[in-house]
């Protein structure tokens, strides 16, 4: 019994220890389509060392269009703070990929902007529907996603880009 | 003895468990073994009957469609399954009840090749001539299953190849594809990335060209129909210092099908799209010309079964409820679609924009139907001159929306929509039964308050005033947010000016949920209003419906 016991501790500790190897996934490597038209790899995405905020969205999700703005009139601070660069990736098909460019600067966001117009992206990093937002840290991989858009969402989000920029990775796993 | 077995077991588990744990930590050699990723959706209804808005007894009770995808990646390595039950499908889903495994790939990559064998998603250009992709809130899945490669040869060249077969949308089964077979080859060039020199020029320039052809067995036993039929388009953009200008042109070869009632013309579609930007401003105009370019992997396929290829819509893609009692859907037999639209940022501190900016978009969009003329060989179907009718409107919309933050804690937005539309040729699609042509006025006012941190009151007021159709409605909708985890809304659609006095009816609904990071839990309960759910230029019949809805998404 005791046996067991102590083969039962050994098992879970290497099975936790498989587990937690799992749970790192890297920024897979995709195409997308830059504003000027221009074809980009997802593996050439870069920020220096610092956090990346890849964001989920499309030209009529009315939540997705709120948090980049919400985001957007705070952005100067946060990249003060950590440094981080937001990438925000259109999943607009062919009816509203052109209206993409125009739609961008005309509310004045500074992001980085690509479309993804054969939802490749998408698929490769699972998300359901937008907004999805995830936060990768130097090494490109995710330590935290979040489906959906509420008005304060941001706050946690600020929060954990600024732990990850200060000790390279955060604690709050709620 | 049981005894002894049990303790002989515990001892080979056990030393086998030490070998590898051990082994690992001794080793300290990083064995690769590759990640497993994936998603999934449940979404599930009850149904009562409820003869008020004609929503019918429906045996099961209970409707469910799900998936989940399981995604493997191993350094060049990729694959993935997708597995989907319908038992039963969702009123609305044109899905057969059952389960199955319609989608599972393979591929590899290296730095020169991309090589996909199964089931895959592809888009040529703008789409004109091929697009298979996937919107499962629709029920939409036309998927390609065979072998796609991919290629860039020389940097700035992208090469794509493909030959297979299509899903039919209706099918959750392998076995069920298409019986046309379907070969694509696409070629683009950014001739900038070619060149050294050009890399980093100013003007950005990039021209393509495709090439589609579907075989489909001749089983008519009169006719002579074409076994294979081939599409083309060729496309080109011009890109500099804000300023983009593109377009494409398709062409297909005879055709006859359903869809065009057998007639041999050839088809054609013309894309064109214009658009300005720089911080702050935005503008962009498109025209569309398609004519007979209804193209599927089978020519017997019909509504949204077996489509290869997509006509982008020249209409704004709405995203308030009322608004969209009014959808479009480029109507492939011919349409001359245009649109124009302008996005303008006040600044802050400037007397419209005040302290915080304020922002103005302005859409406008028109589609006209084709002048025709029935030619006299009926087999020919007609001619069209290449100018529309510009008195046949079949669809027009101006929306203005204005969005101002007034405060950190509040904010709004305010929109005024105008909508003219021939609704007749919607009737096949819906079974209303008017003929006149739809004029409707929209308003919308969304407001929200931050009450205190993370707390969000959201209310959205709508109107349509419209004596056709459906007449005239009213929209109030309450939303409460406590980010990040929890929201709670409810609304009601009254349809106060229904001509039918008793069907002025209120449409309640009320949901909550929960978000979890990568997953989401949903309930629902309430009327649903039967009518036309549009999104992404794909168009599908909801039907009526009363009762409990719980939708759970989540990704790992």
């Amino acid at each position: 019994m005791k046996k067991f016991f102590l083969l039962s501790l050994l098992l879970a500790a290497f099975v936790g220890k498989l587990a937690a190897q799992d749970e790192v996934q890297v920024l897979p490597e995709i195409k997308v389509k830059a504003l000027d038209g221009k074809t980009v790899s997802t593996a050439d995405f870069a920020n220096d060392g610092k956090p990346i905020i890849i964001s989920f969205w499309a030209t009529w999700c009315k939540p997705c269009i709120l948090e980049l703005n919400t985001i957007h009139e705070e952005y100067a601070e946060w990249v003060e703070e950590s440094g981080v660069k937001v990438i925000a990736i259109s999943i607009d098909d062919a009816r509203n990929a052109p209206k993409v460019a125009p739609f961008v600067e005309g509310r004045g966001w500074e992001y980085e902007v690509y479309i993804d117009e054969n939802s490749d992206l998408k698929r490769a990093m699972n998300v359901n529907n937008v907004p999805h937002t995830f936060l990768l840290n130097a090494n490109k991989e995710i330590v935290w996603q979040h489906n959906s858009y509420s008005p304060g969402d941001e706050e946690e989000l600020r929060e954990l880009v600024k732990q990850l920029a200060e000790t390279g990775k955060i604690d709050a796993k709620e | 003895m049981i005894q002894n077995i049990t303790s002989k077991l515990t001892f080979r588990v056990a030393a086998a468990a030490l070998m590898l744990f051990g082994g690992n930590l001794l080793g300290q050699k990083h064995v690769d073994l590759g990640e497993i990723h994936g998603n999934f959706e449940i979404d599930a209804q009850t149904y009562k009957a409820d003869s008020l808005i004609g929503a019918p007894e429906f045996p099961e009770k209970i409707g469910n469609n799900s998936f989940m995808n399981l995604l493997y990646t191993r350094g060049k390595f990729e694959s993935g399954v997708r597995f989907e039950s319908y038992y039963p499908t969702l009123q609305g889903f044109t899905r057969e009840r059952g389960a199955g495994i319609p989608y599972r790939y393979a591929r590899y990559r290296n730095e020169k090749f991309d090589v996909t064998a199964g089931t895959f998603y592809e888009q040529f250009g703008s789409g004109m001539v091929l697009r298979a992709y996937e919107a499962w809130g629709l029920g939409f899945d036309n998927s390609l299953d065979g072998v796609r490669v991919k290629s860039e040869p020389v940097k700035g060249v992208y090469l794509t190849g493909l030959v297979g077969r299509q899903r039919n949308a209706y099918s959750n089964k392998v076995e069920n594809l298409s019986e046309g077979i379907v070969r694509g080859f696409d070629a683009e060039w950014s001739i900038n990335d070619s060149f050294d020199s050009l890399m980093t020029a100013k003007t950005r320039v990039k021209i393509g060209g495709s090439f589609v052809s579907r075989f489909q067995k001749d089983e008519d036993p009169v006719q002579i129909i074409p076994e294979n039929v081939a599409a083309f388009a060729g496309r080109a953009s011009i890109n500099r210092s804000g300023f983009n200008l593109s377009g494409e042109y398709a062409y297909k070869y005879n055709d006859p099908s359903t869809v065009n009632n057998l007639i041999y013309k050839n088809g054609t579609g013309l894309l064109v799209q214009a658009s300005y930007a720089r911080k702050g401003l935005g503008v962009s105009a498109q025209v569309k010309r398609i004519d007979n370019m209804d193209f599927r992997s089978d020519r017997n396929g019909t509504f949204n079964n077996l489509t290869l290829n997509f006509l982008p819509p020249q209409t704004r893609q709405h995203s308030y409820r009322l608004p969209t009692l009014f959808p479009w859907a480029t109507q492939p037999m011919g349409e001359w679609g245009m649109q124009a639209e302008l996005s303008y940022n006040f600044k802050k501190d400037t007397w419209l924009g005040g302290a915080h900016g304020m922002n103005l978009s302005v859409n406008f969009s028109r589609i006209n139907a084709l002048s025709k003329t029935a030619t006299l060989d009926p087999s020919d179907g007609y001619t069209s001159p290449f100018f529309p009718l510009m008195d046949s409107v079949l669809f027009q919309d101006i929306n203005i929306e204005l969005t101002k933050k007034f405060s950190s804690k509040f904010k709004a937005t305010l929109s005024y929509l105008h909508f003219d539309y021939d609704q007749s040729l919607f009737h096949q699609l819906t079974g209303f039964n008017s003929s006149t042509d739809v004029s409707a006025e929209v308003q919308v006012l969304d407001m929200s308050y931050k009450l205190r941190k993370k707390h969000t009151l959201r209310m959205e007021f709508q109107h349509c005033y419209t004596k056709q159709e459906f007449g005239s409605w009213a929209m109030v909708l309450a939303e409460y947010t406590i980010a990040p985890h929890f929201f709670i809304a409810v609304f009601d659609e009254y349809n106060y000016g229904n001509a039918q006095v008793n069907k002025r009816l209120h449409y309640f609904s009320g949901l909550g949920g929960v978000n979890w990071n990568n997953y989401r839990f949903q309930i629902g309960y309430g009327r649903q209003r039967a009518g036309v759910l549009c999104v992404g230029g794909v168009c599908r019949v909801v039907p009526a419906s009363n009762g409990i809805s719980v939708a759970i998404t989540g990704s790992f």
